[in-house]
């Protein structure tokens, strides 16, 4: 049987896909250690010129919200309508605002 | 000598020879590797090394002159005629004998290919500086395996010296020169392998050294693959590759 | 590549014994057309069957990779030698892909190999038919290929997150596949007679077995109704067969060949190709395992992964060496 502790542990991939864009996570890769998971990274993520730089790390070093308490965490945001700049009204004849 | 190319169109050919063997060799692991992962490490490795032949066993046919592309030179020519050195034609083994091969190579390769960069005759060094950047990974992730399986587990640490074992023998032709490499070197496109050596062995010992492994004994060098006295397993590795070209005279794929 | 849906009739997992008013809203979110991610609630049934599904897709990927590998050491030329080894190692890929999303619902990638090693888990029929020729690769880039993309395309859409995602990335990187599959054919059917001959035999060899992987007749397919409601299938069985006989037929006659088949025939009222009946029981067959090479696919991926045990191991044991010595490092340091 399968022994967990025995498998690699699984590791995030982020790959910067030019400069000037931020790392965008594109998948995982089960690998011993951190270089091993740069290297599987590189060898599965980037084969297709996909990428400009890599990050990994740990699964298990991933904190998660949790989905239920989604309406506590995001619904508050919904009635702060003034954070948005299209709640303002200027005239139209008023430029570069 | 029993190669039919001239002297430059010959050493060509040994750095196509070279890429073509072990690249056909990694394809050999494809489907079968450790993990999945590992897998396409070595695919990738594999597509660098065929890339690579394509472009030297072109560059030969076209310093020759007489027609041959990179495909009749890798499935038209019989062992005599084949110019790689005995280390890439060794069998797979294990994955520690692999990981061996290419870490021994691969370090060779890097040294070579620095050197080359910067040749007289663009064409050589345009291949070079390309495949620099490819057998600068091969040689990073074959030293990372060597140091994982020789500071691993006890099993690993044997299977690691077992492998080094196997290839040790082949690695003094790797830097042997002769008439070939002095042509190349006057028409400004070869080397001084003799010069890489010792970089090759501090870059190698260094390595070693982190993996917890002695450095295998000096032992009495085998050669002859520069002039097509190979072991036989490029025959069987030839057969195989050949097979299609051989059967089906004049068709095309 | 692409798995047909091979649990038996009868074992469809049931949505029972669950929260009613939180299956309600899974169900509404699904017919919303939202995505269902990892942590999200889900029924039982659905977590069950996807796990099945992907990781049936993962397998064979994995095995796939065996009958085309067979020609990586003999493709005919340098050019063809990297398509070939590239497109394997994309299989590859994607298995990894796949058995990733699977790992989000639950399961670990050494369970699922565990599963399909033992023979309780399936993988498509298709990969346990031998590749006797240079034009198999051909013919399974085409067909085998063709039909996957069929089924993978509309699973871009399919309602679990990291399936989803796994599918687009799939699907981009397998549009070659089979693109260099027809134009090794269209070489070898333009090619010399003994070339020309050795498509004709791949054509007549893969046609019925692709055929087969879309799976059981629709009324023979017990997880259909649910899985098409739930999004984790997109097209009944039958649809997507009729659509792939009506896309390659053409195919076949721009290039000279000939389809295994007396009965296809252009139905003017249907706008549609009849076609001759699926060997079902050859189909179950192999689904059982008594696939012509099924033995020689299991012994290869069993020989690789205890062949490969003791890499895993050392590498795992270097990793937790290199921890305790950093540990040991930062105590130092402090």
């Amino acid at each position: 049987m399968s022994d967990p502790s025995k498998e690699w542990p699984l590791w995030e991939v982020f790959v910067r896909g030019k400069g000037g864009l931020s790392h965008r996570h594109v998948g995982s890769v089960h690998a011993a250690d951190g270089k091993m998971a740069l290297e599987h990274a590189r060898d599965t993520y980037t084969r297709r010129m996909e990428g400009v730089s890599l990050w990994v790390l740990p699964s298990a070093q991933i904190i998660a919200s949790d989905p239920g308490d989604a309406a506590a965490l995001f619904k508050p945001a919904e009635d702060k309508v003034y954070r948005h700049p299209t709640f303002y009204k200027i005239p139209d004849g008023i430029k570069h605002i | 000598m029993v190669s039919a190319l001239p002297p430059l169109a010959d050493y060509a050919a040994r750095l196509g020879d070279d890429s073509l063997v072990l690249g056909q060799r990694l394809g050999e692991w494809c489907g079968h590797a450790p993990a999945i992962e590992v897998d396409l490490s070595l695919s990738n490795v594999a597509l660098d090394l065929i890339g690579q032949a394509t472009h030297f066993l072109g560059l030969a046919g076209a310093i020759e002159g007489a027609g041959r592309d990179a495909d009749k030179l890798a499935f038209h020519r019989d062992v005599m005629d084949f110019s790689n050195c005995l280390l890439v034609e060794q069998p797979n083994g294990d994955f520690a004998q692999t990981i061996a091969r290419q870490f021994l190579f691969s370090h060779y390769q890097a040294l070579l290919f620095e050197q080359m960069a910067q040749v007289k005759d663009e064409r050589f060094a345009a291949i070079a500086a390309k495949a620099l950047k490819e057998v600068n990974y091969h040689a990073t992730l074959a030293s990372d395996w060597v140091v994982r399986l020789g500071d691993g587990t006890d099993e690993s640490k044997a299977r690691m010296i077992a492998g080094l074992d196997w290839m040790w023998r082949f690695t003094d032709e790797l830097f042997a020169m002769d008439d070939v490499d002095a042509a190349a070197i006057a028409a400004g496109a070869g080397v001084d392998k003799a010069a890489l050596r010792a970089d090759w062995d501090a870059r190698v010992d260094a390595v070693l050294a982190e993996a917890t492994l002695a450095r295998p004994a000096a032992r009495r060098a085998i050669v002859g693959g520069r002039v097509g006295r190979h072991s036989e397993h490029l025959g069987h590795l030839l057969s195989e590759m050949q097979f299609l070209q051989r059967a089906y005279p004049g068709a095309s794929w | 590549m692409y798995t047909t849906d091979l649990s038996g009739k009868g074992k469809a997992e049931t949505a029972a014994a669950e929260d009613p008013a939180m299956l309600a809203t899974f169900e509404a979110r699904v017919a919303a057309d939202e995505f269902i991610e990892p942590k999200d609630w889900m029924p039982e049934a659905y977590r069950k069957t996807l796990i099945r599904q992907i990781s049936q897709h993962a397998h064979s990927e994995i095995v796939g990779m065996l009958p085309e590998g067979n020609w990586i050491t003999r493709a005919p030329n340098l050019r063809r030698k990297a398509i070939l080894l590239a497109k394997v190692q994309d299989e590859g890929g994607h298995g990894l892909y796949l058995y990733c999303a699977a790992e989000t619902l639950g399961v670990s990638r050494d369970e699922m190999t565990e599963a399909l090693l033992s023979g309780k888990a399936k993988y498509s029929t298709i990969f346990n038919y031998p590749t006797l020729t240079w034009a198999d690769i051909g013919a399974i880039g085409w067909l085998v290929d063709g039909a996957a993309i069929m089924n993978q395309v509309p699973l871009q859409r399919t309602s679990y997150g990291p399936y989803a995602r796994a599918m687009v990335r799939i699907c981009k990187e397998e549009s070659f596949h089979q693109r260099q599959g027809y134009e090794i054919m269209m070489h070898l059917a333009a090619g010399t007679e003994a070339q020309k001959r050795m498509a004709q035999d791949a054509l007549n060899r893969w046609w019925w077995p692709s055929l087969m992987m879309f799976g059981p007749p629709d009324d023979k397919s017990p997880n259909t109704e649910q899985s098409l409601r739930w999004r984790i299938k997109r097209d009944t069985n039958d649809e997507l067969r009729q659509k792939f006989v009506d896309i390659t037929v053409p195919q076949a006659e721009a290039i000279g060949l000939t389809v295994p088949d007396p009965a296809l025939k252009w139905n003017e009222e249907r706008g549609a190709y009849d076609f001759g009946d699926v060997d079902w029981e050859e189909f179950y067959a192999v689904v059982r395992g008594e696939g012509a090479v099924a033995k020689e696919r299991m012994q290869a991926r069993q020989k690789a992964w205890e062949d490969g045990a003791w890499v895993r191991e050392a590498a795992r044991v270097h990793a937790e060496k290199k921890a305790v010595g950093n540990r040991q490092l930062a105590v130092g340091a402090r």
